[in-house]
């Protein structure tokens, strides 16, 4: 129990203590590693508790179940947890050679741990509301993470995701407040078993739609997608790499949680809505990233076709095709983070990320080439890479399921997606590099900080284990989906009945 | 600005206004009222007096220094949770001093809530100065 707490406490201590900038000086990115390792281990921790004990809850303040807030931690919650920290403790390290003094004045360590606090609380609350406060948590650290170098584009990209971001807010609190109006609740379980003996057609549909459009907003389904790609390629990598890797997946995991939970009697109402969705959101994704030259940009437009499969899965909504949307999140969170983070070196060795300027990267420098193509041809799904068990998962899910059309626009966008994989690489590493500059020349010659190359060395080990070792993750999920397809469980756990 | 009728006025107003915004932390458990609101009146008092004598007295002073206040603010709030916790071993859950009888006050009764209304009074305090600081047009 102690380490639940302490997944929601561990950032908030470690943001508080960065405040200190003038007085803790060069101890601040340290700060932040150390208290991001510790999240680590008290997310161990708590999956350990998880998979014990099923549920870890707590009744914050003693208040019980309806009345006061309930953080819930189940398997599904534990595992995003983990991965959370993993990827806080890659990005910590990344971010000492990556985050110049000028940021660190401006408190980017602080709004990192504030953001991770937000994205672990969306993670383990179990009441409708007390999620709102973790989404405005998260959102008020993004919006200043987004902006914080200041330049025009920077500026550009943070309008835009601020604007759809409070519509997504306001349209969330929309639909928690009709739930509130007719039902009296706001604790998931409780609003979830009084649903389930609920006929009011009117209420759930407009309900479960209004919460439908806020998380799809969030996590970048179509046709709510284009907020992503015009900001996320702007701040610094470490910062983008971040948002690209949880931010998203925190709307999947709201999703998830409404359609298995809340509405999970009337699942039929949202089923089709979603299963277009998905399929739409596969296919604009890939096409936005096939016509870009940018790499963060190509990159960008992929997580919103990604997010399609992970929709995919959840819009099938049979155990098997949660459980690969839940491997398909956690190996998605895990490439596209280290994607991110290899976009940082290549532009720090090459000074652009453009793919018409770069060149020659595969004679250049053979571990930046080896490195970027772990994740890159995982997230392609070429086999035996984790991609492939993901893809793989859903698409068989489909198939069982008999979404045909959905399973062959699955199978399509696995191609483009690799064809656009292979235009980085071809473009970037394979092609001759060009008449390059002196400027360029200089830039390549300093060698990269060790501290940048190492978390994106670990997240591709970690990538490969998956990879050749992809049962512990699979039966992980499996049980995870099972605790999910059993809203009964959940609800006498927290109402304690 | 330079304003005799201000300076003068601000001189009687600033302390009543802190002590109403004490006044109205204090009864926030409650009644309407809170840290946040308290903290909001002290702002604005602090923010009257800077009107008034302008903001070089305030940048002086050791109280006011608005990152500070809402660290200081958060550790305190923080605090407050994990008293629950090591008490009775439930986060946030109030632990009450017991009540005691004061001549004017009356009834006083002290407790985390208190404490957590204290850290949201110095986190908001801080916040708002923050905000009118950079807000100053003699700022550079």
């Amino acid at each position: 129990m102690i380490w639940l707490v302490l997944s929601l406490l561990l950032p908030f201590i470690t943001a508080v203590a960065c405040l200190r900038k003038e007085r803790c000086g060069p101890w601040v990115p340290r700060l932040s590693l150390i208290g991001a390792v510790l999240q680590l281990g008290s997310a161990g921790m708590l999956m350990n508790h998880a998979l014990e004990h099923e549920y870890v809850i707590i009744h914050v303040g003693a208040w019980a179940a309806p009345f006061g807030i309930t953080l819930v931690a189940d398997l599904f919650s534990a595992m995003m947890v983990l991965i959370t920290a993993v990827i806080a403790v890659a990005v910590a390290l990344y971010s000492m050679g990556d985050i110049d003094q000028r940021h660190t004045q401006k408190h980017y360590y602080s709004l990192i741990h504030l953001l991770l606090m937000g994205v672990n609380g969306s993670f383990l609350t179990g009441d409708l509301f007390n999620l709102y406060v973790w989404f405005e948590v998260m959102l008020l650290s993004s919006f200043v993470l987004i902006t914080l170098s200041g330049t025009k584009d920077q500026l550009e990209g943070g309008v835009k995701y601020l604007l759809i971001n409070i519509l997504s807010s306001i349209l969330f609190l929309c639909g928690v407040g009709l739930l509130y109006g007719k039902l009296g609740t706001l604790n998931m379980a409780d609003v979830a078993n009084m649903l389930s003996n609920h006929d009011d057609a009117l209420l759930v549909n407009s309900s479960a739609m209004l919460l439908l459009v806020a998380f799809g907003i969030k996590s970048a389904l179509f046709p709510f997608f284009f907020w992503l790609p015009a900001s996320y390629h702007t701040p610094r990598v470490s910062i983008s790499a971040i948002f690209a890797g949880l931010l998203t997946k925190v709307g999947v995991y709201a999703l998830i949680r409404s359609y298995t939970l809340l509405f999970h009697s009337q699942f039929d109402v949202v089923q089709d809505v979603l299963l277009f969705l998905a399929g739409m959101t596969m296919l604009t994704g890939v096409f936005g990233a096939a016509s870009h030259f940018d790499i963060k940009k190509i990159l960008s437009f992929h997580i919103v076709s990604q997010i399609g499969y992970i929709a995919m899965g959840l819009a099938i909504g049979t155990p098997i095709a949660i459980a690969a949307a839940i491997f398909y999140t956690i190996h998605h969170i895990l490439v596209k983070t280290n994607l991110f983070l290899i976009a940082g070196l290549i532009e720090r060795r090459c000074g652009t990320t453009d793919l018409k300027k770069l060149g020659g990267l595969a004679k250049a420098s053979p571990a930046l080439a080896l490195l970027f193509f772990i994740p890159a041809f995982s997230l392609g799904g070429i086999p035996p890479l984790s991609g492939f068990w993901a893809k793989f998962g859903v698409v068989k899910a489909g198939l069982d399921a008999q979404h045909y059309w959905l399973v062959g626009c699955a199978l399509f966008v696995g191609v483009l997606t690799l064809y656009s994989m292979t235009k980085i690489w071809a473009e970037a590493f394979w092609k001759k590099a060009p008449a390059a500059g002196k400027e360029q020349k200089a830039a390549s010659s300093d060698s990269l900080p060790k501290v940048m190359v190492i978390p994106c060395v670990g997240l591709a080990l970690i990538t490969v284990w998956l990879s050749l070792n992809p049962e512990p993750l699979l039966e992980l999920s499996t049980k995870a989906s099972e605790q999910l397809g059993n809203p009964q469980g959940y609800i006498k756990e927290v109402l304690g009945k | 600005m330079d304003s005799v009728i201000l300076r003068t006025a601000t001189r009687f107003l600033y302390p009543l206004l802190i002590l109403l915004s004490l006044v109205v932390l204090y009864r926030g458990h409650n009644l309407p009222g809170g840290g946040f609101i308290g903290g909001l009146i002290a702002a604005s008092a602090v923010m009257l007096r800077a009107l008034a004598v302008g903001w070089d007295e305030i940048k002086a002073s050791r109280i006011l220094k608005p990152i500070a206040l809402m660290q200081y603010g958060l550790i305190i709030a923080c605090v407050s949770s994990l008293i629950g916790l090591a008490v009775n071993n439930v986060l946030f859950q109030a632990v009450w001093l017991p009540t005691w009888y004061l001549p004017v006050i009356g009834k006083l009764k002290l407790g985390t809530p208190i404490v957590f209304d204290i850290g949201v009074y110095m986190v908001v305090l801080g916040f708002a100065l923050l905000c009118a600081k950079s807000l100053d047009s003699n700022n550079n």
